[in-house]
């Protein structure tokens, strides 16, 4: 029922979150398979956004259409409408390198470089030229490295290889990674799916610290992750948004009879 | 009894008891209350090979004892090899035969037997191929040993002067350093190194670009056409060098002003590099391919484009595969002989100038080899000594490079 | 964080500097795909530039020249005892027949070196095409007849346009008075070119213009026949062991590596096995067939081991257990189910190795496939050379019209292989099975 997801958008009115990404009837065909059909979806700035569903249900793809990673992919073809700011960012005007350093992405398995932390984090700002010189560069990976939370573990080891930490240390340095582009938005793909649960509990704390000055879009199997740590959720089923809604809301009380199946766990 | 007559009374026994072996079967067979037997045609097979063992085995070793020196004198051999050796033969395949057809009982486990062969079979193929090397090491061992009693090693591996018809003309064999080995393998890495200033690149380039940029069109129509440099034999590649691309040279280098002679290591080095093209860009494709897609994704979601995550991450992160490849690729230009027969020099300068002559060490063990030679001159030998040097070193370039190709698949996987 | 950095790092994507640095690297990257595709493109023309060298070159062996001469069939000259003994007739002087027909010709040429110059003009070959004609026919005899007699291979040359009619007298092979005689010819329509047909049924000879690459393509055939009768059993038995029965041991690590190692080795290095082993050690023939297939089938058989044990990785899991499941042992699998399912792959793998060695040169030389062989080899042990040493040989003949003969026999030699790996591509298409 994507009629009714769409009049939840818009029912709700958020003044202080306004709306940063908007998306609008979005299909997404990988050759002859239709991945995903008509999703229409507003994020909201400085939130935590997570979507959910069942394996195969498009929410990865459609995260890839976010920052247009799906352009790597051959066979791809996206029509619809994304916005960010107003701005459709499958339009000719639009760089899709200039919109990844903007819309950043943090991936499922943990995929540092094999280089050093250091290279790792500073890799970002120096294709992009964001630092004039050697100390603006330290300046970005260290503070890039401090809002991950991994700068005191791995401080007097920054010229050792990215490879060698462990896993949560690992999906932490991809997001310090992320960070040092100075992203507006970060897109997350199961981030933790790889992870301890340990290592899981302080990448959510991380998420929840950067949600301050970050919007972020989370693809998540765990419904109990999406409920710790996003205000709003997503419910793909089948290649379509089923509902969306404040995460509160959907969890306690679903309006679609698929939604309440899944999260009371009759399928997915 | 010569040989023909003799197999084709051999194999008539066999088909006889083959035929005899499964009709005794079947008629047991019936007989017999146990549900599942061995089936009529293996019983068959079974007899064939009590038939047909003995007499490759005796075979084996009558032919053994024929290479070995026998004291016996020749009227004696022909006798045995007349006579004897057949009767033998007849007598084993027989008695084989008897013993195999009255064995067969419905609970004989013929299949074992005849899978004991085949596995014995199977064994004996695998071991060709390392016949096959100690056959070389020992074929160029054994002369290479006899080359260092007439000339001393020290004199082959630090000499720098080569001129092995010389020193046979002037019956001094050993003397006066005419077997100074040095500028050959100068001359040899001279081209090497040139083919690979061709090859690297082009081949590198091709494969990043195939691997990266080009459309799965372009990819089906460009791949095939550039193995096609792959196909082509080596003694193309060797009259294209001779006549079209060191006359190219030499002309071009005419109309500079500059001496370049036609059978410069330039030309050589060039065609060898384009020869070499193929073989470095599918290496390097499939290592491009192996390079995780996740480390890709990193790249671009951080929004470098593709250039930079070509040269910033997936290069280094191939780097030693590539490495390995190009291992391989030298190890491929050092042995290659065709090409730098046909188009480079037989003289053996000591230079470093690609415009000028040199020769290399496949040159001189075909000018060695070729035409009629005594066996145990130390020209010959020499030519087997170069072949030793020529196999240990193209052999520990392989193996360091699949060491290190495989180290870096395991990173991956 | 200074200032600076900051104004650097933060709202980087709106800054002008920003802007600025992705159009440098824009061009950047549009620079280094542009690269690539040079390179593939270099490597393309390089390809092109051999292949038109070589054709450009070698299409004309494929024609001939033949100048039409009045021949008399003289009979005091083929048979003075009128009693047409065909031993006789074979010996008889047919080259005398030609030098008639050229004086009759030319009448007004005197002088020995200036006929010896007349009768070069066509080839000194010329006579046993008439003996021939008059050991079919015998009634030619005391008749004139028209015959297109091969030219010399000068002339040949010349009518081709690979000798340059103005150049320097003193620079050119053929001499103006030979022009002369040969203007006189053309004008009487007596010059014609012809498919080459000796090219393809001659053995090899001292003449350009009656050497033919039969005896080569024989000498191939019969190798090749050799390499493929023992490496193919061979390497799939290889194959087969190590892929389904070899357990992992020291053994089979051993046979592994010395595969994979034996597939490196330069081929000279089989050219001295060859010659060490199958030469001095077991004193088979020098230059036949038998030996350089052995010498080529150990240098084939790790790409076919390689090859063929691809193939068989290739099957699934599912197709050996459901044989084993219903109490097939387990060679009963493999030569039942894997061998039959992976044969395509092997075929196209030996078919691939097979070429290669078609090509194969320098092991060859070794073991004495070198020498010069006129005669079509009838069997395995004759002497023989094949179609790539052939090339050699050739190339390595002074005479001009070698060159041409040498291309000619390249185009040969590609066409077999484009043969060869067209039906491997073929196979491989129609057999495929994705698992």
């Amino acid at each position: 029922m994507p009629i009714q997801a769409e009049e939840n958008v818009e029912n709700r009115s958020n003044a202080e979150h306004g709306v940063i990404i908007s998306t609008r009837d979005v299909n997404v065909y990988y050759g002859d398979n239709h991945a995903l059909h008509g999703v229409s979806l507003d994020i909201n700035k400085h939130q935590v956004t997570s979507l959910i569903g069942p394996s195969g249900c498009g929410k990865s793809t459609y995260l890839r259409c976010l920052n247009r990673m799906n352009d790597t992919v051959d066979s791809c073809r996206v029509t619809g409408e994304i916005l960010l700011d107003g701005v459709d960012i499958y339009g000719p005007s639009v760089d899709e390198v200039l919109l990844r350093a903007r819309v950043g992405m943090v991936f499922q398995k943990p995929n540092p470089f094999p280089k050093s932390i250091y290279d790792n984090v500073a890799y970002g700002p120096r294709i992009h030229g964001l630092a004039d010189n050697k100390d603006d560069l330290d300046e970005i990976v260290l503070t890039s490295l401090e809002k991950a939370g991994l700068i005191k573990e791995v401080q007097d080891r920054l010229h050792s290889s990215g490879t060698g930490l462990s896993g949560g240390q690992q999906q932490r340095l991809c997001i310090a990674r992320a960070l040092a582009v100075r992203p507006d938005i970060i897109l997350m793909d199961e981030p933790c799916s790889a992870l301890d649960p340990i290592a899981t509990a302080k990448v959510e704390e991380l998420i929840d610290e950067l949600k301050e000055n970050y919007t972020i879009i989370i693809v998540t199997h765990s419904m109990q992750q999406a409920a710790r740590i996003s205000q709003r959720t997503a419910f793909f089923h089948l290649g379509e948004i089923v509902e969306t809604g404040d995460t509160e809301k959907l969890f306690t009380s679903p309006t679609d009879k698929r939604t309440q199946g899944y999260i009371t766990g009759r399928f997915g | 009894m010569s040989f023909y007559p003799l197999l084709i009374v051999l194999l008539l026994m066999s088909a006889v008891g083959y035929w005899f072996g499964s009709k005794k079967a079947l008629n047991t067979v019936r007989k017999s209350t146990n549900f599942i037997t061995p089936r009529p045609h293996q019983f068959g097979l079974y007899v064939v090979i009590w038939a047909l063992v003995p007499p490759v085995i005796l075979s084996a070793i009558w032919g053994m004892l024929q290479v070995a020196p026998l004291q016996i004198e020749a009227g004696t051999l022909r006798q045995i090899d007349q006579v004897v050796f057949p009767v033998l033969l007849l007598l084993a395949t027989g008695a084989g035969l008897y013993f195999a057809i009255l064995r067969i009982n419905p609970d004989l486990r013929v299949r074992r037997t005849i899978e004991g062969l085949v596995y014995v079979i199977l064994i004996l193929a695998s071991i060709i191929s390392i016949l096959t090397t100690v056959g070389i090491v020992l074929s160029l061992l054994f002369e290479t040993i006899q080359f260092f009693g007439k000339v001393p090693m020290s004199e082959f591996f630090f000499g720098l002067n080569w001129s092995p018809q010389t020193a046979l003309r002037a019956d001094q064999v050993g003397s006066s350093g005419a077997f100074g080995s040095v500028p050959l393998f100068t001359g040899t890495l001279l081209i090497t190194f040139i083919a690979m200033c061709v090859a690297v690149p082009l081949g590198l380039l091709s494969a990043v670009y195939m691997t990266e940029y080009a459309s799965s069109k372009f990819r089906a129509v460009v791949k095939p056409l550039l193995e096609i440099l792959a196909g082509i034999p080596t003694v193309v590649y060797g009259f294209f060098a001779a006549l079209t691309v060191g006359v190219f040279f030499r002309d071009l280098g005419d109309s500079l002003g500059i001496d370049v002679v036609s059978e410069s290591a330039l030309a050589a080095g060039v065609v060898m590099g384009m020869m070499i093209i193929p073989f470095v860009s599918s290496l390097s494709d499939d290592i491009i391919m192996a390079v995780p897609q996740s480390l890709r994704d990193g790249s671009y979601g951080l929004g470098a484009t593709k250039s930079e995550t070509i040269r910033k991450v997936i290069l280094p992160a191939a780097l030693p595969g590539i490495v390995g490849a190009v291992l391989l690729a030298v190890s491929r230009a050092i042995g290659e002989t065709m090409i730098v027969v046909m188009a480079a020099g037989f003289a053996a300068n000591l230079t470093a100038n690609p415009l000028q002559a040199v020769t290399t060490v496949t040159v001189q063990i075909v000018g060695l080899l070729v035409g009629d030679q005594e066996f145990d001159s130390a020209k010959t030998l020499a030519a087997f000594a170069l072949a030793l040097v020529l196999f240990i070193v193209t052999l520990c370039l392989n193996v360091i490079a699949l060491m290190v190709v495989r180290k870096y698949r395991e990173e991956y996987d | 964080m200074t200032d600076q950095a900051q104004k650097a790092v933060g709202n980087g994507w709106q800054s002008e500097k920003y802007i600025k640095n992705l159009a440098k690297r824009k061009r950047s990257e549009r620079r280094f795909r542009l690269t690539g595709l040079l390179a593939i493109l270099t490597a393309l023309t390089l390809l092109a530039i051999l292949l038109f060298s070589i054709v450009s070159k070698g299409y004309s062996a494929f024609v001939q020249t033949t100048i039409t001469l009045d021949i008399t069939f003289t009979e005091s000259v083929i048979d003075p005892n009128g009693k047409m003994d065909p031993a006789e007739l074979r010996t008889a002087n047919y080259a005398k027949l030609v030098q008639d027909a050229l004086r009759e010709k030319f009448p007004d040429v005197k002088g020995r070196r200036d006929l010896r110059k007349l009768f070069s003009l066509v080839s000194n070959d010329a006579d046993s095409a008439l003996r021939e004609m008059v050991e079919n026919d015998p009634d030619l005899i005391g008749k004139t007849v028209s015959v297109d007699l091969i030219a010399g291979d000068d002339v040949d040359m010349l009518n081709k346009g690979y000798i340059d009619r103005d150049a320097v007298e003193d620079d050119r092979r053929v001499k103006d008075q030979e022009l002369v005689w040969l203007d006189k010819l053309e004008a009487d329509g007596d010059i014609k070119m012809r498919f080459n047909s000796g090219f393809f049924t001659n053995g090899d000879s001292r003449e350009p213009e009656k050497a033919g690459i039969a005896g080569a393509m024989v000498g191939s055939f019969y190798t090749i026949i050799v390499t493929m009768l023992i490496s193919f059993p061979i390497g799939v038995m290889t194959a087969i062991y190590l892929e389904e029965f070899a357990t992992k041991n020291k053994l089979t690590d051993l046979i592994e590596v010395n595969i994979n190692n034996l597939a490196a080795v330069p081929s000279i290095v089989f050219g001295l096995l060859g010659l060490a082993i199958f030469l001095n050690f077991a004193h088979l023939p020098r230059s036949a067939p038998v030996v350089g297939g052995l010498t080529l089938a150990l240098m084939t058989l790790p790409t076919i081991i390689i090859a063929a044990r691809a193939a068989i990785r290739a099957v699934p899991d599912s197709i050996r257990q459901a044989a084993l499941g219903l109490g097939a042992s387990k060679q009963q699998a493999a030569f039942h189910h894997i061998l039959p399912l992976s044969m395509p792959g092997i075929l196209t793998g030996t078919i691939i190795g097979l070429s290669q060695a078609l090509g194969e040169t320098a092991p060859l030389l070794m073991i004495g496939m070198v020498a010069f062989i006129a005669d079509i080899p009838g069997g395995f042990t004759d002497p023989a050379t094949v179609m790539p040493v052939q090339i050699f040989l050739w190339a390595d003949s002074p005479e001009r019209a070698f060159v041409e003969k040498t291309s000619g026999a390249i185009m040969v030699l590609l066409g077999f292989l484009i043969i060869l790996n067209a039906f491997a591509v073929v196979l491989r298409k129609k057999f495929e099975r994705r698992w």
